[in-house]
């Protein structure tokens, strides 16, 4: 278990978001540790992903949102009108649910952040996308095949190669959406296994409908419900004590 | 009552069918016509050497070369402007905006003028008023290089004709860009410029070859838009710079059909210059749906 001096990373107060006039999340405040796994769960719709795309302002996507509230990474307001979204979102990188490589070779879905940054050189690229594939242990799966497309990867092996696509940037904070919802069983073993290894390195944030995941994973846990935080505590706590009857009744699976 | 039902229905089937049967009729005696009366012509010869003894014989060499260029420089304008204005369309404008209204409003009328309207336009437009004022600036007085048909005003006449066709079928292709592949290149700190041209444009390269073939096909076809902007009746030597006039395939079956002093004895060269005017559109229309094809399939994947 994380001690509990460990740095404060991702602060939120207060806040509220609306897709138009649907309310999806109420009056939110919670505090994210550095190099923890924190892990939000909660029935469908309860705006757990909303929340977790606060963080790298991938809500702006989407037209008619209102934010209140503040969001702030490092003491640094992410939502003030002259932060650079782009560096954001090379500080904060993001894993969605659906596997989505670039119809591109397995190396140049790994260099794609790296040259948008403008490295060209061949030997710095080759070193960034051995360093991030090894990290995302993918790298002895397709070191024979890395100009061949990413899309003849399995599932798991693709979602492994956005998590090696995401590391490319050096991020200090992962963003996950349900990182494993559409893998089989060995495949979320793996990649599971790979979210105990990397934070040690990085900040990790994790939507997951999957109770015994989130258990298994994370340090922290946060239970929302109806655009509410519900509770937030320690996994154990959660898992074995919690303090609400409804998150009781949800982690129990008596509803949800 | 029972039997005039039956008798109505078996008639409707009667006459929906020779409707139908009667559009498949209409094809193959147009094509049989145009096959029987040109392929006697059809020569390699005829297809390279140009018009000799006062169009009465040799063959559309030139008129082969003039339709190449011209729908080549068409293409060189229509295809990026149209590319851009797809993706400003459908990646910059809030699609309920005004802005993306009024444009999509455009564009379906720009589709829907005659394309004689083009053909005058261009005369007033390009020659009479971009041209005139091209020569009042640029060369000696009294001089004409600009102010005239040429084939730079004829490609870009085309242009505006087949710009919709570019627009749309590129818009269609960017739109079945997955979004999950943008919201993967933003997340990785990509700018939108960036996510257009690394990932949008790229995936969508098939669309905008389309667009430049449909493009091409229609225009290849249109004789309206080139009448008074650059097309010539017959020129002795093959256009070399952008201010020369040209000779084109739909034009010269036009000009040999109604203004040659013996249309019974040209009969064969228009029947064979129709022909290749056909089998090239055919030959593009054809390339175009396979590409289309090829890439629905391939984003269903």
């Amino acid at each position: 278990m994380e001690d509990e001096i460990s740095k404060i990373v991702i602060r939120a107060a207060a806040v509220s978001l609306w897709y138009g006039a649907k309310r999806a999340l109420s009056d939110v405040t919670m505090e994210i540790r550095e190099k923890c796994v924190t892990a939000f769960i909660g029935p469908s719709g309860c705006g757990k992903s909303t929340f977790l795309r606060l963080f790298n302002r991938m809500n702006d996507l989407i037209e008619g949102v209102r934010i209140t509230g503040s969001v702030t990474i490092d003491g640094t307001d992410i939502y003030r009108d002259s932060l650079d979204v782009v560096d954001l979102r090379r500080k904060v990188g993001m894993i969605f649910q659906k596997s989505n490589p670039f119809p591109k070779s397995v190396y140049e879905n790994v260099a794609y952040g790296p040259r948008i940054q403008g490295i060209k050189r061949k030997s710095d690229l080759d070193a960034i996308v051995e360093r991030c594939l090894r990290q995302s242990a993918l790298w002895d799966e397709v070191k024979d095949g890395l100009y061949h497309s990413a899309l003849g990867l399995s599932g798991g092996q693709q979602q492994r190669l956005c998590i090696a696509r995401a590391l490319a940037v050096k991020p200090e904070i992962l963003l996950m959406d349900e990182p494993a919802s559409a893998l089989d069983p060995l495949s979320t073993a793996k990649i599971e296994e790979l979210i105990y290894t990397l934070k040690t390195d990085y900040t990790i944030v994790i939507v997951t409908h999957n109770m015994q995941q989130a258990s298994r994973v994370s340090d922290y846990t946060a239970f929302f419900y109806m655009g509410e935080l519900v509770e937030y505590d320690k996994t154990p706590v959660m898992f074995t004590s919690p303090k609400l009857k409804r998150t009781e009744d949800y982690i129990t699976g008596r509803f949800g | 009552m029972k039997a005039s039902k039956k008798a109505t229905g078996a008639g409707i089937v009667l006459l929906t069918g020779l409707c139908a049967f009667g559009i498949i009729g209409v094809v193959v005696f147009v094509m049989g016509t145009i096959i029987a009366g040109g392929h006697g012509m059809m020569t390699w010869k005829f297809l390279t050497s140009a018009p000799a003894q006062g169009m009465t014989a040799g063959g559309i060499f030139p008129a082969i070369v003039g339709t190449f260029f011209l729908v080549l420089i068409m293409s060189i304008v229509g295809v990026p402007v149209g590319t851009i204005t797809a993706i400003y369309l459908s990646e910059y404008v809030r699609q309920d905006s005004w802005i993306a209204k009024s444009i999509r409003f455009a564009v379906n009328t720009l589709a829907g003028i005659p394309s004689i309207v083009f053909g005058l336009f261009g005369l007033g437009f390009f020659i009479q008023f971009v041209g005139r004022n091209m020569d009042r600036l640029f060369t000696p007085e009294g001089q004409l290089v600009w102010g005239q048909p040429c084939i730079l005003w004829a490609s870009l006449t085309m242009a505006l004709l087949t710009l919709p066709v570019v627009i749309v079928s590129v818009e269609e292709a960017v739109r079945a860009v997955p979004k999950e592949l943008r919201e993967a290149s933003l997340a990785l700190g990509a700018t939108k410029w960036e996510t257009i041209i690394r990932i949008v444009l790229p995936n969508s390269i098939t669309g905008i070859l389309t667009g430049g073939i449909l493009a091409v096909s229609r225009g290849a076809g249109e004789v309206a838009p080139i009448l008074f902007t650059g097309a010539a009746y017959f020129l002795p030597h093959l256009p070399t710079k952008l201010s020369d006039q040209f000779m084109e395939l739909g034009y010269h079956v036009y000009i040999m059909s109604t203004q040659s002093t013996n249309v019974e004895e040209t009969a064969g060269i228009q029947y064979a210059t129709t022909l290749v005017l056909l089998l090239l559109t055919f030959a593009l229309n054809f390339s175009a749906i396979y590409l289309r094809y090829w890439m629905r399939k391939r984003s269903l994947q």
